[in-house]
């Protein structure tokens, strides 16, 4: 453990905490690299026992003399709040409850989603702006700048540091977990580039695991983790040894993470016995049945998406579900079922057409089928896929390749 | 205490039945009573529709007038509230109640209270 390690684990914990003491974010982040600015230079005889509460102790000391030497209304304001707090023992570390304060802050609606996720990174990953940035594949200044305004936009809009009262609760906390969601799917099935963007991916399941122990009683937040757990142990058999995507049928399941599963398991039965079902639940559900045993028991998994379709009933998740009912009813249903969606845009409506038009021998509409999906595709590796689904359909006897009329 | 203003975003080129508008009326008469009981309540206006505006423009020391609001489109601020409030949060419940009440968008803008920079 260095300087650094302790900047990486302990920075988003005490901006959280000193946002509370200070009541505002950028104050906060100012003490807290002030403080660390003192811990380089007094640190290198080895650390103090508790390094957390030192910066948290420091910092505050920082920001009361700079406060001191200010005078606008804002200092005197943060200066009032942090003189007023006798109650609290000299030595307190990060507060647990300030960092989930700051989930709620970043992922506050009245700001962008763009915002929320690059700040809650920030904030919460303590990623920096230049990881956030390759991991999102944007100009390093677009990622600061969204930073930048949406911490001005906290403090001019005047959105409250704390946890919602319980009435507003179920909304806000979607919005936390759609945020958490969204940093787990760009790791995954990213939008550009390789396919996977492992920093993302631990990220996000590292903040999911952090939020159930902080709201154990939400099934919603264990169902989001029991899903990225069981998403998450999958991947290293998702990419072959050439980078090529491999889909779950044909996956190599001795590669799969078997502690993740046993935990993604043990998460899922837990939210099934409070029979509270939403849908990270039932999402994570189903995946824990295509992770249990050798193959997948797609009639389960069916019955599933129906509960899904009922509780979000969106052309995504029917989408799904069709996927599902090709394996219990076969092709012909599903492509009736898939053929009622509009999913404009999406490359996975066409790319599921088309691999159930080849499975019902009609080559020529699944052709053309690919050649859209492959149009709308974004992700090198998912295009390289579907161009080489689409080679195998070719017939070789040599008649045209264009699609019928 | 923070202000925040509550602006009306009214869809000009909808007309509304005087029945409708009576309705609305009554519907937002109801939320202002709900703002002065809670002490949220600063100030509430209806204005008439921007035909009836006029744009004063300083050019140098002089001064140009020209007929109609600052920007010709369909939507324009219909009307609004100035509520004081502890955050954001507490300004977006009554905004849902404005909405609710006026069946138009509503925008929430902070005042600048002058704690900046």
């Amino acid at each position: 453990m260095d300087v650094d390690d302790v900047f990486r684990a302990e920075y988003g914990r005490c901006v959280a905490t000193l946002t509370r003491l200070l009541g505002d974010i950028g104050l906060a982040e100012e003490a807290v690299q002030d403080a660390f600015a003192v811990a380089v230079q007094k640190w290198t005889e080895g650390l103090p026992p508790n390094p957390g509460a030192w910066i948290v102790t420091t910092a505050r000391n920082r920001a009361i003399d700079r406060l001191r030497r200010e005078s606008t209304r804002e200092a005197r304001h943060a200066q009032a709040l942090l003189l007023h707090q006798p109650d609290e023992p000299e030595e307190v570390g990060p507060v647990r409850d300030d960092q989930l304060r700051m989930i709620f802050t970043c992922c506050h609606p009245a700001l962008s989603p763009l915002a929320q996720t690059a700040l809650t990174l920030r904030m919460l990953g303590g990623l920096e702006v230049p990881e956030i940035a390759r991991a999102y594949l944007v100009p390093e200044a677009t990622v600061s700048q969204r930073i930048v305004r949406a911490k001005k936009k906290i403090r001019d809009a005047g959105i409250p540091y704390r946890v919602p009262a319980d009435a507003d609760l179920p909304d806000r906390l979607s919005s936390v977990l759609t945020v958490l969601y969204l940093i787990f799917n760009e790791g995954y099935a990213s939008t550009s580039g390789a396919l996977l963007r492992t920093d993302l991916c631990l990220e996000a399941v590292r903040l999911a695991r952090a939020l159930t122990e902080l709201m154990p009683d939400e099934p919603e937040v264990t169902g989001l983790l029991a899903l990225l757990l069981l998403t998450e142990a999958r991947r290293p058999a998702r990419v072959g040894p050439s980078g090529e995507l491999v889909l779950l049928p044909e996956q190599d399941r001795s590669l799969w993470n078997r502690s993740l599963i046993a935990e993604g398991h043990e998460l899922v039965s837990r939210c099934l016995r409070r029979g509270q079902p939403g849908p990270y639940q039932l999402q994570a559900a189903i995946n824990a049945v295509h992770t249990d045993g050798p193959a997948t028991d797609w009639a389960q998994v069916l019955a599933l998406y129906d509960q899904l379709l009922a509780h979000t009933p969106t052309a995504i998740v029917a989408l799904n579900r069709a996927v599902a009912l090709a394996e219990v009813h076969g092709p012909a249903l599903a492509l009736a079922a898939v053929d009622e969606l509009e999913l404009p845009g999406y490359h996975l409506l066409p790319a599921t057409r088309a691999d159930l038009l080849s499975r019902l021998g009609r080559t020529a509409e699944a052709i053309a089928a690919y050649d859209e999906a492959i149009t709308l595709a974004t992700n090198e590796t998912e295009r390289t896929f579907l161009e080489k689904r689409r080679a195998h359909l070719v017939p070789d006897t040599g008649e045209t390749l264009r699609p019928a009329e | 205490m923070k202000q925040y203003l509550l602006g009306v975003q009214l869809d000009e080129s909808v007309r509304e039945s005087e029945e409708e508008q009576r309705e609305q009326m009554a519907r937002t008469g109801k939320v202002v009573e709900e703002m002065k009981a809670a002490g949220v309540w600063v100030f509430v206006g209806g204005l008439q529709p921007s035909h009836a505006s006029t744009v004063v423009r300083p050019t140098g020391d002089t001064i140009t007038m020209t007929d109609g609001p600052f920007a010709e489109t369909k939507e324009q601020l219909g009307g609004f509230w100035v509520i004081q409030c502890d955050d954001l949060d507490q300004a977006l419940a009554w905004a849902e109640k404005c909405a609710l009440a006026c069946r138009q968008p509503i925008e929430v803008r902070p005042f600048n209270d002058g704690s900046e920079e």
